[in-house]
C-alpha cells in the first residue's frame, strides 16, 4: 500500500490531530468537581482555550492551501477519496462556521450543568464535522454512508446535550428517530443502485446509468428521499421545528447551517456524478423542482405564524435550505459555485442571528418573539447585528444575502427553470414580512418590562464581529464570489 | 438454490413492513425495531446483489453489509441512550407523550 496517499487528506488529519488533542486536554486538564461542591456559574475553563486555539490554527492551515488551489481532482484510496480544490473551500466554510459555533458556545457550557461536560461538547462536534469531510470528500457509496452516519449519529448525542431538560431529550428523540429512518431509505435507496450497475463507485455508476431503468430509478427516489430528511426539505421537514425548538441553542445554530450546507453540497456531487446521465438528470431536476417549490412556499407560510423564536428560524431554515438547493438544480458548474456562495452568506447570517438569540437565552431565558419587544431601547447594539443579519437572510440590497440569492437565482434561470426562479423571487418579499415582524418587534413595539440591558461576553462579542464582517463585506467584495468562481469544476 | 427473486421480494417486503411499522407503532422502542427491519432489508439486498452479480469474485456488497450492520448499532445504543433519558422524566416511551412541542 502506497502511504503517500494519506498526504491528500490533510484537511481529515489535522482534524483528527486536534481530537486527538482536545481528548488528551480534556482527560488532564479538566478537573471533577468534588462532591458537594458549589460549582461557580461562570468558571473559566482551560479547555475552551485549547479547543479555540487548535481549531483556529487547523482552520488557517487548511485556509491556506485554497489560495493557491490547483484545479485538479486528485482520488486517493482506489477513489473511494477525491479532493479537489472546491471542496477544500466548503470545507474552510464549515471551519470557520464551526468557529464561530465555539466561540458562542462559552456562556452555555460554563453554565454550572455543563461544566463537567465542556470537553465532550466540542468532541462530538469535531467528530460530527470530521464525518461532513468524510461525506464531502467521498466518491465511493460506502465512504458516503460511513460519513454521513457520522455526522449525524453524535448529533443526536449533542440535540439531548441538556440532559436535565425535557425538551432535550424530546427533540433529541425526534431526531435520531427520524435520522436513522432516513439512513435506512437511503441504504435501500443505494443497494437498488448497486443492484443496477454493480458497482459502488460514483464515477462508475454515472458511466453505468446512462438510461433509466425501473431499478435505478426506485434507488434515485429512496436515495432523494433520504437526503431530503437530512437537508430538512418538505415533505421531509417534520422533525426540523421540534428538534430546533428542543436542543440547546448552540447546537441548533450548528444544526442548521453546518450540518445543512454540508449535505446539500454532497447531494450536488453526487446527484451530478452518479446520477449525471441526461435520463435520469430529467427525473431528478422534475422531482427537485416540486421539492424546492414546497420548501420555500410551505416553510414560509408557517414561519410567519411562529411564536417561539427558535422555531421561527426553523422554518427559516427550511425556506433557506429550498433556496440553497435551488443550485443543484440542472447540475451546472454556476449552479455549484452559487450554492457554496450561497452557503457562505447564508453561515455568516444565521450564526449571527443565532449568536444574538443564544446570548439573549442565556442572559434572561425568553426566547418568544414578543420578548423581544423594545429590546432597541435597552440594548441597541445587540438589536441592531440583529437587524443586520437579518436583512441578509431576508436579501435586502447591500448586504451579502442579495447577493447570493442574486447568483443562486441566475444560476437556475441559466439552468432554464425560470418558473421555479419567479416563484423563488415571489418567496422572497413574503420572508421578508416575516423577517421584518422581528425588527418591528425590537425598534417599533413598546414594552412594559423589555429585557434588561446586559453586557454579552467576549466570546459571543468574537462571535458577532466575525458575522457582521461577514454580511457586511462579502457582498461587497467580488472577489469572494469570482475566487469560489475559479474553482468550481464538475 | 433459492430463486433470487425471493430474496429480492423478501427484502422488499422487510422494508416496507418496517416503514409500515414506523409510521403505526406507538411505541418508541418498537419504532425502533421497524427501523431495524428496513436496515436489514438494505443490508439483505446488498448481500444478494453481490451474490447474483459477482458470484464471490468481488465483495464491495458484503462489506457494505458488514459497515452497515456495526453503524446500525452505534446508532441503536444513541437511540436507546435518549430513550432512557426520556423514561427519567416521562415514565414513559409511548410517542403520544412527546408531544410537548408541536405546530
Amino acid at each position: 500500500m502506497d502511504y503517500s496517499q494519506f498526504l491528500y487528506m490533510t484537511e481529515e488529519l489535522s482534524l483528527l490531530l486536534v481530537i486527538l488533542l482536545v481528548f488528551l486536554a480534556d482527560l488532564f486538564l479538566c478537573r471533577e468537581p468534588k462532591e458537594g461542591e458549589q460549582l461557580e456559574p461562570s468558571a473559566k475553563s482551560p479547555i475552551a482555550w485549547v479547543v479555540l486555539c487548535l481549531f483556529t490554527v487547523h482552520t488557517l492551515v487548511n485556509l491556506l492551501p485554497c489560495l493557491n488551489g490547483s484545479m485538479e481532482v486528485t482520488s486517493a484510496f482506489g477513489g473511494m477519496y477525491q479532493h479537489s480544490a472546491m471542496m477544500t473551500v466548503v470545507k474552510s466554510v464549515l471551519n470557520v462556521g464551526t468557529l464561530v459555533v465555539f466561540l458562542m458556545a462559552g456562556g452555555w457550557l460554563s453554565r454550572p450543568e455543563n461544566q463537567v461536560k465542556r470537553g465532550e461538547f466540542y468532541l462530538i462536534t469535531l467528530f460530527t464535522l470530521l464525518g461532513m469531510y468524510l461525506m464531502i470528500s467521498s466518491g465511493h457509496f460506502l465512504m458516503f454512508f460511513i460519513g454521513l452516519e457520522m455526522a449525524s449519529v453524535p448529533m443526536a448525542a449533542l440535540v439531548a446535550f441538556d440532559k436535565y431538560r425535557y425538551e432535550s431529550a424530546e427533540a433529541g428523540a425526534k431526531f435520531v428517530l427520524l435520522a436513522i429512518f432516513s439512513s435506512g431509505l437511503l441504504l435501500y435507496g443505494i443497494s437498488l443502485i448497486y443492484g443496477a450497475t454493480g458497482t459502488l463507485y460514483f464515477d462508475l455508476i454515472g458511466a453505468q446509468l446512462s438510461s433509466r431503468s425501473l431499478m435505478s430509478l426506485v434507488g434515485l427516489t429512496f436515495f432523494l428521499s433520504g437526503m431530503g430528511f437530512k437537508i430538512s426539505l418538505v415533505p421531509f421537514h417534520l422533525w426540523t421545528a421540534d428538534t430546533y425548538q428542543g436542543a440547546p441553542t448552540i447546537v441548533t445554530s450548528y444544526l442548521s447551517v453546518i450540518s445543512k450546507g454540508s449535505a446539500a453540497f454532497v447531494l450536488f456531487t453526487v446527484l451530478t456524478k452518479a446520477f449525471g446521465a441526461s435520463d435520469l438528470a430529467s427525473e431528478w431536476n422534475r422531482a427537485l423542482f416540486w421539492i424546492i417549490i414546497a420548501s420555500i412556499t410551505i416553510a414560509n407560510l408557517f414561519a410567519i405564524q411562529q411564536q417561539n423564536l427558535k422555531r421561527f428560524m426553523a422554518f427559516s431554515a427550511i425556506s433557506q435550505a429550498g433556496y440553497l438547493v435551488l443550485g443543484v438544480m440542472g447540475g451546472t458548474a454556476q449552479g455549484q459555485t452559487a450554492l457554496v456562495y450561497y452557503l457562505l452568506v447564508y453561515m455568516v447570517a444565521n450564526l449571527g442571528a443565532f449568536a444574538v438569540i443564544n446570548v439573549i437565552e442565556q442572559q434572561s431565558g425568553k426566547i418568544r418573539i414578543d420578548d423581544y419587544d423594545g429590546l432597541y431601547n435597552t440594548n441597541p447594539k445587540l438589536s441592531f447585528l440583529m437587524t443586520l443579519c437579518l436583512f441578509s437572510l431576508a436579501g435586502i440590497p447591500p448586504f451579502a444575502g442579495m447577493f447570493s440569492k442574486f447568483f443562486i437565482f441566475m444560476a437556475a434561470f441559466n439552468a432554464g427553470y425560470q418558473w421555479l426562479v419567479l416563484i423563488a423571487l415571489i418567496n422572497t418579499v413574503l420572508s421578508l414580512y416575516y423577517y421584518l415582524l422581528i425588527v418591528k418587534a425590537m425598534y417599533i413595539k413598546k414594552n412594559e418590562s423589555p429585557i434588561a440591558t446586559f453586557r454579552s461576553d467576549n466570546g459571543t462579542r468574537a462571535a458577532l464581529v466575525i458575522c457582521t464582517i461577514g454580511v457586511v463585506l462579502f457582498g461587497i467584495m467580488g472577489v469572494c464570489y469570482s475566487y469560489i468562481d475559479s474553482l468550481s469544476v464538475l | 438454490m433459492i430463486q433470487i427473486n425471493c430474496l429480492l421480494i423478501l427484502s422488499a417486503v422487510m422494508m416496507f413492513a418496517g416503514i409500515f411499522g414506523f409510521i403505526t407503532r406507538r411505541s418508541t422502542l418498537a419504532i425502533l425495531l421497524s427501523i431495524e427491519l428496513m436496515l436489514n432489508a438494505a443490508d439483505i439486498n446488498f448481500a444478494v446483489f453481490n451474490r447474483l452479480l459477482f458470484n464471490g469474485q468481488n465483495v464491495d456488497g458484503f462489506f457494505f453489509t458488514l459497515f452497515s450492520i456495526a453503524i446500525t448499532a452505534a446508532e441503536s445504543a444513541i437511540a436507546i441512550a435518549i430513550m432512557i433519558n426520556i423514561y427519567r422524566s416521562l415514565k414513559d416511551i409511548s410517542v403520544e407523550k412527546l408531544e410537548k412541542m408541536k405546530w
